[in-house]
């Protein structure tokens, strides 16, 4: 039981950095620009199909995540230039329409280029076996490319903290999510951050789905409900904040992988088995929208509001 | 924007568009064309559910990204009440209005407490819930969705032809615009739109800007249950596929497409997006790439949508 929970707990944690790499991204385009962009899923998508194609023809997953990650700045810079900078003071529906209206031409040119069946995206050969610790006297096994993962995402999760809190990039970064007005009169080129923030947004968004593709399927599709999860955690943490993006990505990285592994199990213990095993899968998928939904019952802005 | 009120040649528009519809179905078999009845009747029933969304976005001025839980548990009521041995439509589509509007009512009871993106969310994260309950539920189909046995009968007519549901989707798409028409221009109506143009003043007015706004939230999830209803009778299935979120999108888009908050907008937006996605599905099979261009370019160059060309706006 202690072995079951400490790696539900570690891919908790694996998932929910993963969803941070995502999150991050969304939220400063969110908080600064006030720009919904339902399109992020799909730059996830483009991204891990970039890391999966250059993977395959270089025969080296790293050098494939390098490239793919900036295949996928350069397909972000060249959106924000020719599309993003119209929709930013347009109001949400325009945003709603012209991000959806991505969606399908990037779903459609995926299926086109690659075809509607998922490909497969090999994790490097010295990370497929799994590592063994001590654990109370046993042994405990756990993937050594999850733990990677883990280490890749605390590695970004804490350069994008120093970057965002103690830079001057940063604080502009952070100026501009509080008030953009303001931001803008004080001289900053906010038109320059805007693009480099969708840019650096875009690469996040092709380094999570490279690093995820080995896990989960790379597939047409593969973005929408990551975005839902992604907007989850914004809208916990409180939009443009990125320590709130960090704390919602954990928390719900966490419940989302616990509740699925363990309450299936507990129900069983207490009810009947046929209401268990309805009740059990259902209660674990709707654990994170029901926790989002108590948050914003009483913290209407999120946990960090960015805004004050 | 500013309060609808509608242009003076759009009635008779209205009436020779309906009389038009009518006579469609005879016109089609006519000519051997009755494949298309069903398509007619699919664009009636998203005619349906897009306007009630309409009701909600374009006048009350509440984007909910979870409309298509109303509709996906209208086509999921009318599929359990057939399997509870209930065959009668007069019976099943009020019970399936019944329950979209009471779970609208609860839905809309905790949303309208927040504003802007977070209502956007919520919204979607009740829709979400719902999607995954009818997912996980066994008893109704789970992943592949409850099927129906066969059409509902309604009055103990059978809707089994194409041309009698065409007929019953019409008649609920007419009273649905007859009455949205009546509401918008009567004192509901008004309210509702003054308080999507400036709530706090309605609020200091006196008026209980939140009782509004449930009350039509709850109207349109209403009435997007009638259109599920309808459409599990034309498709034989309530999927969850009905009850995702890109559904929920897709009603919006068709929404700001037609034009928000004209009382056509619903109406114009799905025979538009229906009608390109039949018209370049015939084309080339990259339909998507295209209808996605033609959506960037009606946000780019046609901001207020279609149906901005119906009915006038005053200021």
């Amino acid at each position: 039981m202690t072995q079951l929970i400490l790696e539900q707990a570690l891919n908790g944690l694996q998932f929910g950095l993963m969803l941070f790499l995502l999150a991050a991204g969304l939220t400063l385009v969110f908080g600064i620009m006030d720009c919904i962009n339902l399109a992020h899923g799909s730059l996830y998508m483009v991204g891990a199909y970039f890391v999966a194609a250059a993977a395959q023809a270089s025969e080296s997953f790293w050098i494939g995540l390098a490239v793919g990650v900036m295949g996928a700045a350069v397909l972000g810079l060249l959106l924000e230039v020719s599309l993003f900078r119209r929709l930013y003071r347009r109001d949400h529906l325009s945003q709603v329409l012209a991000t959806f209206a991505l969606i399908l031409i990037a779903n459609e040119a995926v299926r086109t280029i690659w075809g509607p069946a998922a490909i497969m995206l090999n994790p490097p050969d010295a990370l497929a076996g799994p590592v063994a610790f001590p654990l109370f006297g046993e042994e405990f096994f756990y993937p050594a490319y999850r733990l990677v993962i883990i280490a890749v995402g605390l590695a970004v999760a804490a350069l994008l903290y120093l970057l965002v809190a103690k830079s001057r990039v940063g604080m502009w970064v952070r100026a501009g999510a509080a008030n953009r007005e303001m931001t803008e009169a004080l001289g900053v080129n906010v038109r320059g951050l805007f693009t480099a923030v969708f840019v650096f947004g875009a690469a996040l968004c092709a380094l999570a789905g490279g690093l995820l593709g080995p896990l989960l399927a790379v597939q047409v599709g593969m973005g929408e409900s990551v975005l839902i999860l992604a907007f989850v955690v914004i809208i916990i943490g409180g939009i443009g904040s990125i320590r709130g993006a960090l704390v919602g990505s954990l928390v719900v990285g966490t419940v989302d992988t616990l509740g699925r592994a363990l309450l299936p199990t507990l129900l069983r213990a207490t009810l009947p088995a046929d209401a268990a095993a309805t009740l059990g899968p259902a209660l674990a998928s709707i654990l994170i929208y029901l926790l989002m939904a108590g948050i914003l019952f009483f913290k209407p802005q999120g946990l960090f509001p960015a805004r004050a | 924007m500013a309060f609808y009120r509608p242009a003076r040649w759009l009635r008779p528009l209205a009436l020779g568009l309906f009389i038009a519809l009518t006579a469609l179905p005879f016109v089609l078999e006519a000519f051997d064309q009755s494949f298309y009845i069903g398509f007619a009747t699919r664009l009636l029933i998203f005619a349906l559910a897009a306007s009630s969304l309409n009701l909600v976005l374009g006048f009350g001025g509440m984007v909910s990204l979870g409309h298509a839980a109303f509709f996906g548990i209208g086509a999921y009521v009318a599929a359990i009440c057939q399997q509870a041995g209930i065959n009668e439509a007069l019976l099943a589509f009020p019970a399936a209005m019944a329950v979209a509007g009471l779970f609208a009512l609860a839905v809309g009871a905790v949303s309208l407490r927040t504003r802007g993106v977070y209502f956007i969310m919520i919204t979607l994260a009740f829709a979400q819930m719902v999607y995954y309950l009818f997912i996980s539920a066994r008893a109704w189909g789970g992943d592949d969705g409850l099927p129906l046995a066969g059409r509902m009968t309604l009055a103990g007519f059978s809707l089994a032809g194409d041309t009698a549901l065409f007929f019953a989707s019409l008649a609920a798409l007419t009273a649905t615009m007859l009455l949205f028409g009546r509401l918008a221009q009567a004192r509901f109506g008004r309210t509702l739109q003054a308080i999507r143009e400036n709530e706090t003043r309605m609020e200091a007015l006196g008026y209980p800007v939140f009782r509004y706004r449930l009350a039509a939230f709850a109207l349109g999830g209403a009435v997007a249950g009638l259109a599920g209803a309808l459409l599990a009778n034309l498709t034989g299935l309530a999927s969850p596929n009905l009850l995702q979120w890109m559904q929920s999108g897709t009603l919006l888009v068709m929404v700001i497409i037609g034009g928000v908050g004209s009382l056509w907008g619903g109406v114009v937006g799905a025979a538009v997006l229906l009608g390109l996605e039949e018209a370049l599905a015939g084309l080339t099979a990259h339909w998507h790439i295209v209808l996605g261009l033609s959506l960037l370019g009606v946000v780019l160059f046609a901001p207020r949508g279609v149906a901005a060309l119906f009915g006038r706006r005053d200021g």
